[in-house]
Order: C-alpha cells, then structure tokens, then sequence
C-alpha cells in the first residue's frame, strides 16, 4: 500500500515503515518557541537536566507575540529568553524581525523536515512540505533536549482542489469556506493533505495561508506536495539547493476526500466566535467595524499587503474605522515599501505596525473596547481573543478587509475592484 | 500515580472551550506567575468557576475542549486550581498532549450523561466512570501506552527524566 506525505515524511523521520495509527519516534529538524510559550518551556527544558540542547542550530526563539514588549513582566520573560539564547548557542530572533511561522518559511522550513513548534500554527510551514506541529511548551523543552518527539501517525484527508479562483477571491475564503464545511473539529488529530490541478496556480504565499490553517480545523498538519512552485519559493529565499520532491503515492489511503472547485468560492466571513461560522459575505453584509487589522501570519504577506494597497490607494479609510496593518516580517515591510503598498496604506488612513503578531492576540497594539466589531485577516476569532471578551471578531480575506475599511462596514470586496 | 480512583463532582462547561476562554492572551503578563495566572481560569465563559470548585472536583465539557493555541498554561492553571480530571465527548489535539504532559487526566466520553454536580468516580486502570448520582456506568476511550506511561509518572518531565528517552 502506498504512502500518504503524511506516512512519508514519518517514515522517513523514524527510520522505519509508519503507517496512519503508528506511534513512532521522529528526529525533528527544527524546534521553536516564543515568547509566549518560550519562558515555559526553557523552564521545563532545563527541570529535565539534560545540560545541553541536542541540536543548537535547530533551535530558535522568536520574540514576536508581545514585540515590543508592553509589560515588565514580559520584558522580563523576553531578557530571560536572550540569556538563554546566549548560554546554549541557538539563534534567536529579536523583536521587530517578524511572526515566527512567517520566518520560519522565509528561512528554516524545506520539504520533508520535521518540524516542532511551541505555537499551534506551526502548521504553516505544511505548505513547504514540512511536518510541521504545534506542541505545548513541555513537548518543545523534550524536542530540545532529545533532537526527537513522539507522534501518532496521523490519518489524512484528501483536499482535492481544482478551478482557479474568480475575481476577488483568494486562499483565505478557500480556508474559511473549508473549515466551514468540515468543523474546527472536523480533522482533528488528523492530517489535511492538498492535492489536485489548481495547486500549479497556488502561490507559496497563498499555500501558505491554507496551511497555516489546518490547526483551525482541529488538524495536526496540513501538507502540499512539492513542485515548482515550492522550487522557485525556495530559490528566491537563497535555499534553492533545499528543494526536495515530495508526492503522495498514487495508492495511499485516505481517510476521506473532499472536493473543491475554487470558482465556485465566494469571498467569505467567519462570524464571531468561531472560526468555522463561515458566511459568504453577503450574509455578513453592513456590519458596522470599528477596527480593520491586517496582517498576522495568515495573511501579513507581501501579495496580501499588494491587494489591500491596490484597493486603498487614492481611498481613505472610514473616519469610523482604524486601518492597523502588520507585516509578517521585515523582509515583507522591506519589500512592501520599495513596492510603494507602504505609502498607499499610510496615506489612506493606516497605521503601520512593527513585524509581528501585533493585535492578534489582545495584548497589545489593538485591543478592542466594549461592543467594538473588528474584520482580522487572521485566523481566529474566539471570544476574547483580542483582549475583550466583550468585542466581537469577524475573519476574513485581505480584499475583504480593505473594501471594508474604506466603507466601515463588511463590504463585498467584488464591490470595491 | 498515587491515586488511581478519583472522585469528585462534575462542574459543566459547554462545546468549543477555546484556550483564550480557558486563559485568555490579555494576561500573558502573568505566564511566569503561575499562582496568580490560576485565578484567571475560565473567567470570561464561568465566572464562578474557581469559587465553585473544591479540590478533585472534575470538569465536564462537551465538543472540542482546548481548542486553539498551544499555550500549555492552560492545561495547567486547570490542574493548579484542583480539577482532578477533564472529561468532554472530543478535545483538541495539543491540549489533549499539553493535560497528559502535566499529569492531568482526560477522558472522552458522553458527557451529556453527566449533569452539574453529580458525584462521579473515575478508575484511571480501566479509564472508567461511574456516575454515582444517576448510577450509570460511562465507556471512554482508551489512551497510546505512551500516553498512560506519562501520565502514570505524573507528566512528560518527569518522564523523561526518568527513562531519558521515549519508550516504545
Ligand atoms: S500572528 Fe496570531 S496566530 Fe499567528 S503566531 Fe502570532 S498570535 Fe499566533
């Protein structure tokens, strides 16, 4: 019987024949945490007493959910997470560098590696090839200490996409309309694996955004094969000599296979307060918002930033609504600003946040009031989420974001084009 | 373990408990202070819920359960503030590692059999339930022998400090 990329990649990790329901043992290529899960985590690292990381050079710190710090205490977990970084010799990333999964993508992740991270999208990285998971802190410390983590092999569905995506539609209302249909639990513990014709037109960019997530929908990894498109994305980020091919066999077995034609997609809503209350947009139509936030490491991107600047440009955002807008990385905010998308976002209206996860979380940078609305282009919108469990959080795609901020009100961005 | 028979009273919370109900990102400050973290569990979807609850008591949910982000935290401010065992009819992913790796019993079972405060007994030999208010007897799932090893040494740490690799 063949393999899923899924069985593949663990076969290849275990050193053995893994099969979907196998606990296997898998060598990690990477672990990460940051500055959230980090502190924990080196707590826990150094409590198992093994001394030394087992890999240094695959293991990273990002400092990227609470960058700058906004707290003494944080400022605190961020300088013990420096310390660390210096004592064992792994790379860490300082704050205003970018979201971590965004970096982990630029630099580090590669088809076929085994990726461990203290943060539940670590999923993105799935859209490289990568078996890339999130794990809570004390998974990440074992990871650290032992260069291996456990699993249980996941089952996989097949995402079958085919079509190409009508005007004003993009990869986020292919995830969202997905996750609608399927359930935030609809694939948990398993595998998402993406396949079929439309994959040769899917950008890294957008890939990137399906994979990132999979989580959503309860799933431990959602993984597209290898191809040319991965080859030039590698390529452009000086890793060309990383490429690796990466197929399914043609006789794997799948636990289900799910069928989507991209043109027959709307652009699409998730209604406050679950990812999987996805509405096509008409039905969400006239909401008032009091905040648009753009970016997070769903949808901070070059090509996203690009969409929102084509809308904006010469259009000022509503009087009653914030335009926050986040890059993924400095090499997006770079980019973006030698492309011109920078002024034309400034200039309607926006406020430009440093590289990082900025409001995504309720910490800092955004946080809603009382009875406020928010449309985010990330990828969850649970209640509180934004640090007011009395604010409501509407997702959507970057086009639908930016139609919205120029009417204050979720707007259909076909409208706005 | 110490104790393999647990009992204690049901405290209910519904469908898609999601980390940032259980503890939510606005008080990240506090993730190096775990005691005072504590005090924040659940607030925003059970206000009650500390106050409510007494040492060994259980937390019965429905679909779902730690659906989110990884913060292991919030596995642990739910051991921290004395819930002796989760049960729900699903629980995500990472939260199900992140409860285990802290030593915290889960059980998936029909928790629509289970209502607010009835008395309930737990034989974690043969992942049992009894519930001792309506004297029906509940099936759960079984967990990987990797998984009851790590629990039965209290948690991931522990265990690994003690055999220092993963034993399949
Ligand atoms: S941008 Fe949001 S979802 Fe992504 S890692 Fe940061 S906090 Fe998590």
């Amino acid at each position: 019987m063949g393999k899923t990329l899924a069985e593949k990649i663990l076969s290849d990790k275990s050193h053995g024949d893994a099969k979907a329901g196998d606990i296997v043992v898998a060598d990690v290529d990477l672990v990460f945490v940051q500055d959230i899960t980090g502190p924990l985590a080196i707590k826990q690292f150094k409590e198992i007493g093994f001394g030394s990381i087992a890999k240094p050079q695959r293991a990273i710190i990002f400092l990227d959910h609470a960058a700058p710090s906004p707290h003494r205490q944080l400022s605190n977990d961020h300088r013990f997470l420096r310390t660390f970084a210096k004592e064992s010799g792994c790379f860490l990333y300082e704050v205003g560098s970018g979201v971590c999964h965004q970096l982990v993508a630029e630099n580090v992740a590669n088809p076929g590696d085994m990726i461990v991270g203290s943060d539940s999208h670590t999923v993105t990285a799935g859209a490289l090839g990568a078996f890339a998971t999130g794990m809570g802190s004390s998974d990440a410390a074992v990871a650290l200490a032992l260069g291996k983590t456990w699993l249980r092999v996941p089952e996989s569905l097949l995402i079958i996409l085919d079509g190409a995506f009508p005007k004003g539609v993009d990869a986020k209302d292919l995830i969202l309309y997905l996750i609608g249909q399927i359930g935030a639990q609809g694939a948990t513990h398993k595998a998402l694996e993406f396949s079929g014709q439309a994959l040769a037109c899917l950008s890294m960019s957008q890939r990137l955004t399906i994979a990132n997530m999979a989580v959503d929908a309860g799933a431990q990894v959602g993984l597209f094969p290898s191809d040319d498109v991965t080859s030039e994305f590698l390529v452009s980020q000086s890793r060309g000599d990383s490429y690796k091919p990466l197929h399914a066999d043609t006789d794997a077995e799948y636990q289900q296979a799910i069928h989507l034609n991209l043109a027959r997609i709307e652009p699409m809503v998730s209604l406050p307060h679950s990812v999987d209350n996805a509405v096509p947009v008409s039905e969400a139509k006239g909401v008032e918002i009091q905040q648009v936030f753009m970016g997070t490491c769903t949808n901070g991107r070059l090509e996203d930033l690009a969409i929102a600047a084509g809308i904006l440009q010469g259009r000022k955002r509503h009087p009653d609504t914030r335009l926050l807008i986040a890059p993924a990385s400095r090499q997006v905010l770079a980019q973006a600003i030698e492309k011109g998308y920078i002024s034309s976002l400034v200039e309607s209206g926006g406020v430009i946040l440093p590289p990082g996860c900025a409001a995504c979380l309720g910490l800092h940078q955004g946080v809603l009031g009382d009875g406020e609305a928010c449309l985010s282009t990330a990828n969850r919108n649970f209640k509180g989420r934004m640090g007011n469990p009395e604010a409501m959080i509407y997702l959507a795609s970057p086009a639908t974001a930016a139609a919205s901020a120029i009417a204050g009100e979720i707007t259909d961005p076909r409208e706005a084009m | 373990m110490a104790n393999t028979v647990l009992r204690g009273r049901a405290i209910k919370v519904g469908d898609n408990i999601s980390t940032d109900l259980i503890i939510p990102g606005r008080f990240a400050h506090l993730r190096s202070n775990l005691p005072e973290l504590a005090k924040h569990v659940l607030e925003d979807t059970l206000p009650t819920f500390t106050s409510e609850l007494s040492e060994g008591d259980f937390l019965v949910a429905g679909e779902n359960f730690g659906l989110g982000s990884s913060r292991e935290h919030a596995a642990i401010v739910i051991k921290m503030s004395g819930v002796g065992a989760i049960l729900a009819k699903s629980v995500a992913h990472i939260f199900f590692r992140n409860a285990i790796n802290h030593g915290l019993p889960v059980l998936l079972c029909d928790t629509d059999r289970i209502s607010g405060g009835n008395e309930l007994e737990i034989d974690l030999t043969d992942f049992s339930i009894i519930n001792l208010t309506s004297g029906v007897r509940l099936s759960c799932n079984e967990i990987s022998p990797l998984m009851s090893a790590i629990l039965e040494e209290g948690g991931l740490i522990p265990y690994i400090r003690k055999h220092r690799d993963f034993e399949l």
